[in-house]
């Protein structure tokens, strides 16, 4: 369940970034879906769930936005990992941990995405600081919402339904 | 890594897991990344881990390859040089029948030669066999009575006198007692001052003599002797041999020695001079002491 819980996600997450990358060619890269549904897997069902999607979703990515292929299944299987055993380690039931949690998965994705590339390209390492705040933040802000949804919205739907069943 | 992932509660084979997804990932991108040399790091790398296997095999298998090669060439190489050897021998073979040939050719030449140079029947005979005992030196010839050999007939060589032939003669064979005989004879006469004496075998070296010559004559080594045709067995004029040695004797006559010209030990041909023989006489003795044609 938990499984096919992740993999829906990641195949949700997948679909709306093309989609956005589609209908935004420049505000593309303001949001990184698949991140958030990496990091949201590995913080709900532990690092190996983080391993499998990040490995997954982000072969996926590459294989469809064409390029090296593996870079940044690379970069998102790290981010996945490390996503789920902080998560294990440290209490991120919070929202402003969770926050931080994907903030940093961003940055820490985006480090690992350049530095690879650098690497393999033998080109030095640039990162661009303003689209990585805004992808960070936007990204913190998505996940958040996705947890808030998830754990939410069964709870507001029964309520809702005793509330119309009384009247 | 893994002690920490199990401090914080990670089983040890996530860890594992993690290593082998990232392991995983560095080859799938370096499998796509060229090389400073602009090959794939993948296959730099498996090519540079692999090289070395490769080589090492590689070596083995030229080595191992060679060694059945070379085994297989020497194989050959030895069934090759037996065959090559054996076309040798038969080469020589056929080189020792060709000389061989040769020779004979030269000797019935020469022979053929002497048959026109001698103004008498003469027939070509092989010497099929030699007995070469002390005191009685014979051939055998394939020529007999059956192509008009008789007894006391003359037996020439290109080189000289031969012998005569003595009997009993077969119908296809007979038998030639040589000049170097103990007991053969033939009246002789030098060629340079005409003094006549007789040529007699005798066993030494060299191994004829030359009997009856005056210490009074002039005789000098070197001189050559011929036939005188005196005993009436050999024609005249033909060389025996050349003066070997010539010394005052102690008594009436010179001791003179001479040397055969004609080879006794490689005698193969020789003509048989088809005129009788007839009587010694005085006048045959003076003729053949005045010279005769040569």
């Amino acid at each position: 369940m938990r499984i096919a819980f992740g993999i829906l996600a990641l195949i949700g997450a997948l679909a709306l970034q093309t989609t956005i990358s589609g209908l935004t060619l420049g505000g593309a890269r303001s949001v990184n879906l698949v991140v958030v549904a990496v990091v949201y897997a590995a913080l709900t069902f532990g690092p190996v769930a983080g391993l499998f999607l990040g490995t997954a979703g982000g072969l996926v990515q590459d294989a469809l936005a064409g390029g090296i292929v593996g870079v940044g299944s690379l970069a998102k299987t790290l981010v996945g990992f490390l996503a789920g055993v902080l998560g294990a380690q440290f209490i991120v039931a919070q929202t402003f941990p969770r926050f931080v949690m994907f903030v940093g998965a961003t940055a820490l994705h985006e480090v690992c995405y350049e530095g690879l590339y650098a690497l393999v390209e033998a080109r030095p390492f640039r990162l661009h600081y303003q689209p990585l705040l805004i992808q960070a933040g936007v990204n913190g802000l998505v996940g958040l919402l996705a947890f808030f949804l998830v754990e939410r919205m069964p709870g507001l739907l029964q309520r809702r339904r005793a509330r119309r069943g009384r009247y | 890594m893994l002690d920490n992932l199990q401090r914080t509660g990670a089983r040890p084979r996530t860890g594992l897991l993690f290593l082998a997804v990232i392991v995983g990932h560095v080859i799938l991108i370096s499998s796509q990344v060229q090389s400073g040399s602009g090959m794939p790091v993948l296959e730099a790398v498996t090519f540079g881990a692999f090289a070395r296997l490769q080589g090492v095999t590689a070596g083995t298998v030229r080595g191992v390859r060679d060694s059945w090669s070379a085994y297989v060439d020497l194989r050959g190489v030895r069934a090759e040089n037996e065959a090559l050897r054996s076309q040798v021998d038969d080469l020589e073979i056929r080189l020792q029948e060709q000389r061989t040939l040769a020779q004979r050719t030269e000797r019935l030449q020469a022979l053929l030669d002497l048959k026109a140079f001698v103004n008498a029947p003469t027939l070509a005979a092989e010497i099929i066999a030699g007995y070469p005992k002390r005191g009685l030196l014979t051939v055998t010839i394939d020529k007999g009575s059956s192509d008009g050999v008789t007894e006391n007939m003359a037996v020439i060589a290109p080189t000289g006198v031969v012998g005569r032939i003595i009997g009993p003669v077969a119908s296809h064979a007979a038998r030639v007692q040589l000049l170097i005989d103990t007991s053969a004879a033939a009246g002789a006469v030098t060629e340079r001052t005409r003094e006549g004496g007789m040529v007699v075998g005798q066993d030494g070296d060299p191994p004829l003599r030359m009997e009856l010559v005056s210490n009074l004559a002039d005789v000098q080594p070197g001189d050559l002797v011929v036939t005188s045709g005196a005993e009436g067995i050999y024609p005249r004029g033909f060389v025996i041999g050349s003066v070997e040695s010539s010394e005052r004797g102690t008594h009436l006559y010179r001791s003179i020695t001479v040397r055969p010209s004609a080879n006794f030990r490689g005698l193969e041909e020789v003509l048989v001079v088809l005129i009788p023989p007839r009587a010694a006489t005085p006048e045959n003795t003076s003729a053949a002491a005045g010279g005769g044609p040569r």
